[in-house]
């Protein structure tokens, strides 16, 4: 018997492992694995596939706001020459917010959908990481954000004939940038709701308002008090939102304004990621995985 | 059914390192302290049960070797891996179930299954499962919502999912609560039959006193989160003039006898005893024989 062999369990004798894992496994990183980020996204489609109300759910609200504030614009587009000036200023903000609403909310949702199953405990008793199950629930947000944004832009071009498609490339980086923005105010809420439980929950839905002010999505920043510009300025959504009308104004790309939100992207999701990953520590100290209640 | 014997799996590789090896475990909570000191060893191949009251200390004890639950003192090593800092190498040949933890109930439970196979990383999923769903007598369940079954039916469920990756080392924490006698004697009967066919390692908490009987070579008693007393259950039984581990549980749990004079160890030689008991001290514990 080698020395190796002399260190195998009963069980690895009678199937010796191989890297680590058995071999009905396939051996994988222990570190990160993408295998098991799709396994928690299969998880979480099966739930979206079983529930027709859940997807029509996704896509109800967005519409409405589409639709509400169609016919604002319509309204204004007689009545405010700044209006006038870019039809789809205020359609472009009301669907680009969505964007960042739906990104933190289907992580949120991702992460409660965890609790409320009392599943946690199953999942970190698996190989799962918590930087791969926050992977993961990124991932489903940007489905969700996906699923329920497209078909209200649709409507737009029916409705009002309003292509948010026009906006090119640039689309593409605000969609981006308000999406992490909004996983920055969602792994931050579903650190509280870790920390303090499902009683919390409510914060997935309304934290995310207390943004809406300062992130100038209906009026430039200029509007706000002098005193309250900095704090805008401070936070990624009034660089997009002011990117936004600078493409629909004046047709141009502000490099300033993406470079600004990208940065201030990096620096949140980095400092979002870790709180959430010390609030997970610190649940595994306090035993809230066991017991992730109210 | 037949009476299964003490597994005999733990002879294959006489210098397999422990499954578990415990030391100086402890769990506060501010000013409570759950689980005090504790050190153990569990050798591998074996089934080993962890006793004790409610609030003894077995769930604790048992998250923390999980790696739910971080202790505020003391080593974990399980398979040979420190539990506290690589536990995710230890991970994909361990495996967990409790009637405690759920499944999600919206996911059919053959998509629940899918799930913990891809986590688990298997080669054939779909195989395993079939293989499973065969062994555990849930084919007919594969397509129902998780949250549709009944207790038995879960508790079969949860066993397939925690059998999934063939696991080294299986955790149970109360693995027939809640089942009717003939369920709970199937599930016994399982386990055992699995233990004995792979040679693996459980380490179950239970509060039943035949299934730890029937299942275990060696028995860890807790209370007050500490070992009281451990020892195979016919030593136990002797060492306490009792005829059934119920009744060994009843009195320490009622701090009612002490172990006859003379029969098992010396009690200056049992270490970790409550020094507040009759007889009692303090010291590691060890189930390596």
């Amino acid at each position: 018997m080698s020395q190796e062999d002399r260190h195998l369990m009963p069980h690895d004798v009678r199937h010796p492992p191989e890297r680590g894992f058995s071999p009905i496994q396939t051996p994988q990183s222990v570190a990160f694995a993408p295998r098991r980020v799709l396994a928690i996204v299969l998880r979480h489609t099966y739930v979206l596939k079983s529930s027709f109300p859940r997807l029509l759910e996704l896509a109800y609200w967005p519409t409405v706001q589409m639709v509400l504030w169609g016919f604002i614009t319509t309204f204004f587009v007689s009545h405010s020459s700044w209006v006038a000036e870019a039809f789809g200023v205020l359609l472009a903000g009301v669907l680009l917010w969505d964007v960042m609403f739906r990104g933190n909310l289907g992580l949120s949702i991702s992460f409660m959908e965890e609790m409320w199953s009392r599943n946690l405990g199953h999942l970190f008793v698996s190989p799962l990481r918590p930087y791969e199950l926050v992977a993961s629930i990124m991932t489903m947000s940007f489905i969700r954000t996906v699923v329920g944004i497209v078909p209200a832009t649709l409507l737009a071009i029916v409705f009002y004939e309003f292509n948010i498609y026009g906006l090119g490339l640039p689309l593409v980086t605000f969609f981006a940038n308000l999406l992490v923005f909004g996983w920055v105010i969602g792994l931050l809420v579903s650190a509280m709701i870790l920390r303090f439980g499902l009683g919390a929950e409510s914060l997935a839905w309304v934290a995310i308002f207390a943004f809406g002010p300062l992130s100038g999505i209906y009026y430039p920043i200029d509007t706000l008090p002098g005193w309250l510009q900095p704090v805008a300025w401070a936070m990624t959504p009034a660089y997009v939102f002011e990117g936004m009308r600078a493409v629909l104004f004046d047709g141009v790309f502000r490099w300033d304004l993406f470079g600004g939100a990208v940065a201030l992207n990096v620096l949140y999701l980095g400092a979002a990621t870790l709180v959430f990953l010390r609030t997970f520590t610190t649940a595994r100290k306090l035993g809230l995985l066991l017991d992730v209640g109210e | 059914m037949s009476q299964p014997t003490p597994s005999s799996a733990a002879t294959d590789t006489i210098d397999a390192p422990p499954a578990i090896a415990v030391e100086g475990l402890t769990k506060r909570y501010g000013p409570v302290t759950a689980v005090g000191g504790l050190t153990f060893s569990v050798p591998s191949g074996r089934t080993v049960a962890l006793l004790g009251g409610n609030g003894a200390g077995k769930t604790t004890t048992i998250s923390m070797l999980l790696g739910l639950l971080l202790p505020t003192e003391g080593r974990i090593r399980a398979l040979g891996f420190d539990m506290l800092k690589e536990r995710h190498r230890a991970l994909p040949r361990m495996n967990f179930s409790s009637p405690y933890v759920d499944l999600p109930h919206r996911l059919t439970v053959r998509q629940n299954l899918m799930v913990y196979s891809h986590l688990y990383g298997l080669r054939d999923p779909k195989g395993r499962i079939r293989e499973l769903a065969e062994d555990l007598d849930i084919a007919h369940l594969l397509n129902r919502p998780s949250g549709k079954l009944s207790a038995g039916q879960k508790t079969r469920v949860a066993l397939a999912k925690a059998l999934l990756n063939d696991p080294a080392l299986l955790l149970l924490d109360e693995p027939t609560a809640s089942l009717d006698p003939d369920t709970g004697d199937w599930i016994r009967g399982y386990l055992n039959a699995y233990q004995r066919r792979t040679g693996a390692t459980l380490f179950l908490a239970s509060h039943n006193m035949q299934e730890v009987e029937r299942l275990c070579d060696d028995v860890l008693i807790m209370k007050g989160g500490r070992v009281h007393d451990r020892g195979a259950p016919a030593d136990l039984l002797a060492r306490y003039g009792r005829g059934t581990l119920e009744d060994v549980f009843l009195d320490i749990a009622r701090d009612r006898t002490r172990p006859l004079e003379g029969e098992g160890q010396p009690r200056a030689e049992r270490p970790d005893r409550d020094p507040e008991l009759p007889g009692g001290g303090s010291g590691p514990e060890s189930l390596s024989e």
